[in-house]
């Protein structure tokens, strides 16, 4: 092998792309050679130079949540199909109004809207290694550190005793706004607790709903919303709900 | 309200397609936002301009999802962030005609590597390489030679999945590779001699 050929076929030993035939012939060329040896340690070390972490570039949580609003959630193709399925059914709304439905459909599209992006924002905690900003189980370290990130002051419950092991919290974003995220652990399953300002709309009662998998459980509480996201199982979940509700009565003064 | 007497929903929205479909490429393309965001700096430069890059790059991905034939997403994205910044390119060709002197320099710079090469002293040990002045020297390498690099270096592309992503056979990928690393260690040298006399 000559030095010209070896000048460019060290790049592919140093990138593991040769076949062991010509890889050896690389190697036998830098063992006589020793200005080719001395590339091949050279480019080595600025190979893994380049490679270094800090040689890429983080891309701004701006940009992620930039790109999540524009890749389009549900939309109100699905929900009216689906709403029309409502009526197929014999759904109670079959007997609305048509000014009533329309008001629904723009409902119905909203909501759809947050629980995907609760399923998204859900995920991501889980991908990212994001889960928290705040790692405590602690409700007193995690509740302050809401303090001034947010407007608005989350009930952050320790639930351990019951069976919900706190593990701390975060800022997301849901429908463009942000949003409180408390983290709770039940064995393996994550439960995000998403905590909002009151959604507004009538949200008479509790829900709890399936959407993409993912269980929801959704109830208003003192002019916030508070929306908890898991894989765990509905039984569980409404658990979860029925506890955490419990307690942050107890929390309050009584009146 | 209490919890204890909740209403059960289930949406029929969520055996809709649609809905999955979104969901799906969310899942599977977000990750490598890093990745997008990183190769976006290093070809157009400056901040601005790889956000607006990489966000139409999801959207087209997106867009594209249905033709997307699985494997791994990673280069089928670079190679669509690829796309947008050549239109950039072409819209700042358009505003500045400096494209033409740029290709010129980076033949002249091309034609000068081999000569060079036989006067480098080799066995000069590169000091510490810090990561800002490596940066800055990616950036002043020619287009192509930029590109090769930092998909196998910094998005750890393969040379087959480069060739893909570039539209070039391996070969070539393997001299643009070879032709940026030499480059970038002689700039890395002529800035050692510069710093110590």
């Amino acid at each position: 092998m000559t030095c010209n050929e070896a000048t460019v076929l060290l790049h592919a030993l140093i990138d593991r792309e040769l076949d062991a035939r010509h890889a050896r012939e690389v190697e036998a060329h830098t063992a006589g050679c020793a200005r080719c040896a001395a590339a091949l340690t050279v480019h080595r070390e600025l190979s893994r130079a380049v490679q270094d972490n800090r040689m890429r570039y983080a891309s701004p949580a701006s940009l992620r949540n930039r790109i999540n609003r524009a890749i389009p959630a549900p939309t109100a193709r699905t929900t009216r199909r689906s709403l029309l399925k409502g009526f197929a059914l014999g759904s109670i709304m079959s007997a609305a109004a048509a000014t009533g439905v329309t008001v629904v459909i723009i409902g119905q599209d909203r909501d759809n809207r947050i629980l995907s992006e609760a399923v998204s924002a859900h995920l991501r905690s889980l991908q990212a290694e994001h889960l928290t900003d705040v790692l405590s189980s602690d409700q007193h370290t995690v509740k302050p550190w809401f303090n001034g990130r947010i407007d608005l002051a989350p009930p952050v419950i320790d639930l351990t005793v019951q069976g919900f092991t706190l593990i701390g919290g975060r800022l997301d974003h849901i429908d463009g706004k942000p949003v409180a995220a408390i983290v709770y652990r039940r064995r393996v399953h994550i439960i995000n607790l998403f905590v909002m300002q009151n959604l507004g709309g009538a949200l008479a009662a509790a829900r709890l709903e399936t959407f993409q998998g993912f269980n929801f459980l959704r109830w208003n509480d003192q002019g916030l919303t508070l929306l908890a996201v898991s894989d765990l199982n509905r039984d569980e979940l409404k658990e979860f709900g029925t506890k955490f509700e419990a307690a942050a009565q107890a929390t309050r003064p009584a009146g | 309200m209490t919890i204890q007497d909740c209403t059960v929903f289930t949406m029929a929205a969520e055996r809709d397609s649609d809905v999955d479909k979104s969901q799906q490429f969310r899942v599977a393309a977000l990750p490598y936002l890093d990745d997008i965001y990183t190769l976006a700096r290093y070809l157009l430069g400056n901040p601005a301009d790889a956000e607006d890059a990489a966000q139409e790059c999801y959207l087209r991905a997106f867009r594209h999802f249905g033709t997307f034939r699985g494997g791994p997403i990673k280069p089928w994205l670079l190679a669509i962030l690829r796309n947008v910044c050549r239109a950039e390119y072409a819209r700042r060709g358009a505003l500045a005609s400096t494209t033409t002197e740029s290709l010129e320099a980076a033949e002249n710079c091309v034609d000068s590597i081999w000569g060079n090469d036989r006067e480098t002293p080799e066995s000069h040990v590169l000091r510490r390489l810090d990561s800002e002045t490596l940066k800055q020297l990616i950036a002043q390498l020619p287009h192509n030679f930029r590109e090769a690099l930092v998909l196998r270096e910094v998005n750890e592309l393969n040379y087959r999945e480069i060739a893909d992503v570039t539209g070039v056979p391996v070969g070539t990928v393997m001299s643009r590779l070879a032709r940026a690393r030499t480059l970038l260690r002689d700039a890395w040298i002529a800035i050692e001699k510069g710093a110590t006399p």
